[in-house]
């Protein structure tokens, strides 16, 4: 992990920003313990880097498209938790009014343009968005993020031959997790690195390791600057695993079939605790940063259960708003 | 008979039909190592191996049309769809290629696949994974369309999906997949395009599809205690649809209420209220009713979805309405 390159302040923002994507949805997997919310959630415990790293390296007018993974992405990019609980408990002070839940939030004011329940359907629309910025020369980029998973859908293929003949800026993430639900990905697919997919299209394909944000960080900043000088789209693969089952409730028992120690020795490679004892270990910070960090961070995540809880369930009449304009 | 889940009748209904023919290949998403999302397929591949239960990677547009491939050339694909919504990914496949491939040849050749797809809200799933598309895909000449029932009834009816040699769109709900339901120890395969009345009465017929034959069931029941007599019909098949069963039910009642999940716009409703007029005008005492799901995506939250689900009161008040 290369810390040395980054300033204090640089590095401490991103172990504050994954520090809070990791508490935010251990109080999810909280609710859902307690019945309180309704539905399903896919956490994204263990890919905290990928979303961390990349977001640093944008601008705050640029546009992400999200999945069914979606809260790290979204908390990367600095929206409002107290509206993201309150959605996914599915209460009127939520992003979508309670409409949407975990698996749709939209934000558009940071630029999120929705996460998304359909497996590959966020990513021509992230396509979309870099089509608008290069046409309206507004200096914009779009990152597309996507699973292993997705990548087998048409869209991605479609979308990334469109935006390759383009020169769309535009980033595809991939969030190589190994897994789409309870599917080997190497099962399913006969190319070992799916970032090769790249060359395929006549663009580069980075592959990272996506347990470390400077990494990640370091090809998403490269990648967007390809972007934003007008020489088009770049697939960044970052090998990654999530902690948790496909979504919260699946006791994920298909993952031992390769290697009976597999989820183990990825958590032995945790992206928040990794970053932390580099940091330590380098004495770029004290363990006083971090408490001071964890004590903000938890005080925050406080607020939001508390604001969602509180938050009432949107009235019946609300059913028929927004069907049209 | 015996007490099983919707999911294991289902899981029955393919192992049954696999054993009698080897032809019977089974695709998706998740269905072999787990058996599937909602439990359709345990055991399976252990019994039959990864060439006839594949797990596919998310690439429905093509493994839909692998199916169209293998079925025109001799094996009988069944293949599950995770969630109905996702037949609108691969709906080229369906549409274009599957429910039209043995016309536009000139009856050259079959396509015996069937797509095996839950419907359906009540899960706080939101809008892409909680609709009926029951009623759209019946628009489309060449495809069968069956909306089974109770367990047993879909145990029966997927044996018959599986050997028809038409493209078949099966249905199943959701909500029931773990329900308990009494089946008996040998299920027949029941024939397509024949109504079943389920429960006999005078004052107002419902016919139904899927759960809501269940709901109205329940419905019936509580009006019974009312004074007012149900007669409710399990419609079993949108596509072949059995009108003369309605047709008669309604000669006899002389109201008709249409229970299908699906959106009220255009729906089974429309298509069997509107055959009614045509055939059974002078029989009707009341316009025709329907229950459905209103105009409107299925929202998230439980405050918004609950009120808008077909429900038995929604069918009992309905009844009450136009009995009264
Ligand atoms: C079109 C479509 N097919 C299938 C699904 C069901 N599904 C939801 S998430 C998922 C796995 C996605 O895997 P991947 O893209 O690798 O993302 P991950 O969940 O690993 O983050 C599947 C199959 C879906 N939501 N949409
Ligand atoms: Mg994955």
């Amino acid at each position: 992990m290369n810390v040395k390159t980054y300033s204090k302040d640089q590095l401490l923002a991103w172990y504050e920003t994954m520090y809070k994507m990791r508490r935010f949805e251990e109080e999810v997997f909280e609710f859902y313990k307690q019945g309180l919310m309704p539905g399903l959630a896919h956490l994204y415990m263990g890919e905290e880097a990928v979303a961390t790293g990349v977001c640093a390296a944008l601008n705050d007018s640029d546009f992400i498209g999200s999945t069914h993974r979606g809260h790290g992405h979204l908390i990367a990019r600095g929206a409002d938790i107290k509206r993201m609980m309150a959605e996914i408990l599915g209460k009127v002070d939520g992003y979508c009014r309670g409409k949407g839940g975990s698996m749709h939030i939209m934000a558009m004011d940071k630029g999120i343009l929705g996460a998304n329940g359909i497996v590959g359907g966020g990513i021509p629309i992230a396509t979309g968005a870099a089509y608008m910025a290069k046409y309206k020369k507004t200096g914009q980029v779009a990152v597309s993020f996507f699973g292993d998973g997705a990548s087998n859908e048409g869209t991605f293929h479609e979308s990334i031959n469109m935006a390759a003949a383009w020169d769309l800026p535009v980033i595809y993430v991939l969030e190589n997790n190994l897994y789409g639900i309870s599917v080997d990905i190497r099962d399913v697919t006969n190319t070992p690195n799916l970032a090769d997919r790249a060359i395929g299209y006549g663009i580069p394909g980075v592959i990272v390791d996506g347990m470390d944000v400077t990494e990640v960080y370091e090809a998403a900043k490269a990648a967007i600057e390809r972007a934003r000088s007008g020489a088009g789209p770049t697939l960044i693969e970052c090998k990654t695993y999530r902690w948790q089952g496909h979504h919260v409730g699946d006791p994920a028992t298909y993952r031992k079939r390769k290697s009976e120690t597999e989820k183990e020795d990825w958590m032995a490679k945790c992206p928040i605790d990794c970053l932390k004892a580099e940091m330590l270990s380098t004495k770029k910070a004290k363990a006083s940063d971090f408490e001071a960090i964890e004590t903000a961070v938890n005080k925050e995540i406080e607020e939001s259960v508390n604001f969602a809880k509180e938050s009432p369930y949107p009235d019946v009449s609300e059913v028929f708003h927004d069907i049209y304009v | 008979m015996k007490e099983i889940t919707y999911a294991q009748a289902i899981c029955e209904a393919l192992d049954e039909e696999m054993e009698r023919d080897e032809n019977i290949v089974l695709l998706g998403e998740d269905i072999s190592f787990i058996g599937g999302n909602f439990k359709t397929s345990v055991g399976l591949l252990e019994k039959y191996g990864d060439m006839r239960v594949k797990d596919t990677p998310i690439s429905e547009a093509g493994f839909v049309g692998m199916g169209v491939g293998m079925a025109l050339t001799g094996l009988r694909p069944v293949i599950e769809l995770m969630f109905s919504d996702f037949l609108l990914v691969a709906a080229d496949q369906v549409i274009n290629q599957a429910a039209k491939i043995r016309y536009m040849s000139g009856g050259q050749v079959n396509v015996p696949m069937v797509i095996r797809a839950p419907i359906g809200a009540g899960r706080s799933s939101a809008a892409q994974h909680s609709q009926s598309m029951q009623a759209m895909v019946s628009q489309f000449p060449g495809l069968i369309v069956v909306v089974p029932s109770t367990a047993q009834e879909a145990k029966g009816l997927l044996k018959t999906a599986i050997r028809d040699n038409n493209p078949v769109l099966f249905f199943e709900h959701k909500m029931e997949y773990n329900k308990k339901f009494l089946v008996d120890d040998v299920v027949e395969p029941i024939p397509f395009g024949k109504a079943n009345v389920v429960r006999e009465g005078k004052d107002i017929t419902i016919v139904a599809t899927s759960s809501l034959v269940m709901k109205s069931q329940e419905a019936a029941e509580k009006l019974e205690k009312e004074g007012i007599s149900v007669e409710v019909i399990d419609l079993r098949t949108i596509v072949p649809l059995d009108i003369d069963t309605v047709v008669e039910s309604v000669k006899k009642t002389g109201k008709l209420i249409v229970a299908d999940e699906a959106h009220e716009r255009c729906g089974v409703g429309a298509e069997i209220g509107f055959q009614i007029m045509e055939k059974a005008f002078y029989y009707l005492d009341a316009p025709v009713g329907r229950v459905n799901t209103p105009n409107v995506p299925l929202p998230f939250s439980p405050a918004l979805e609950f009120p808008i689900i077909p429900s038995v009161d929604r069918i009992y008040k309905k009844v009450v309405e136009m009995v009264k």
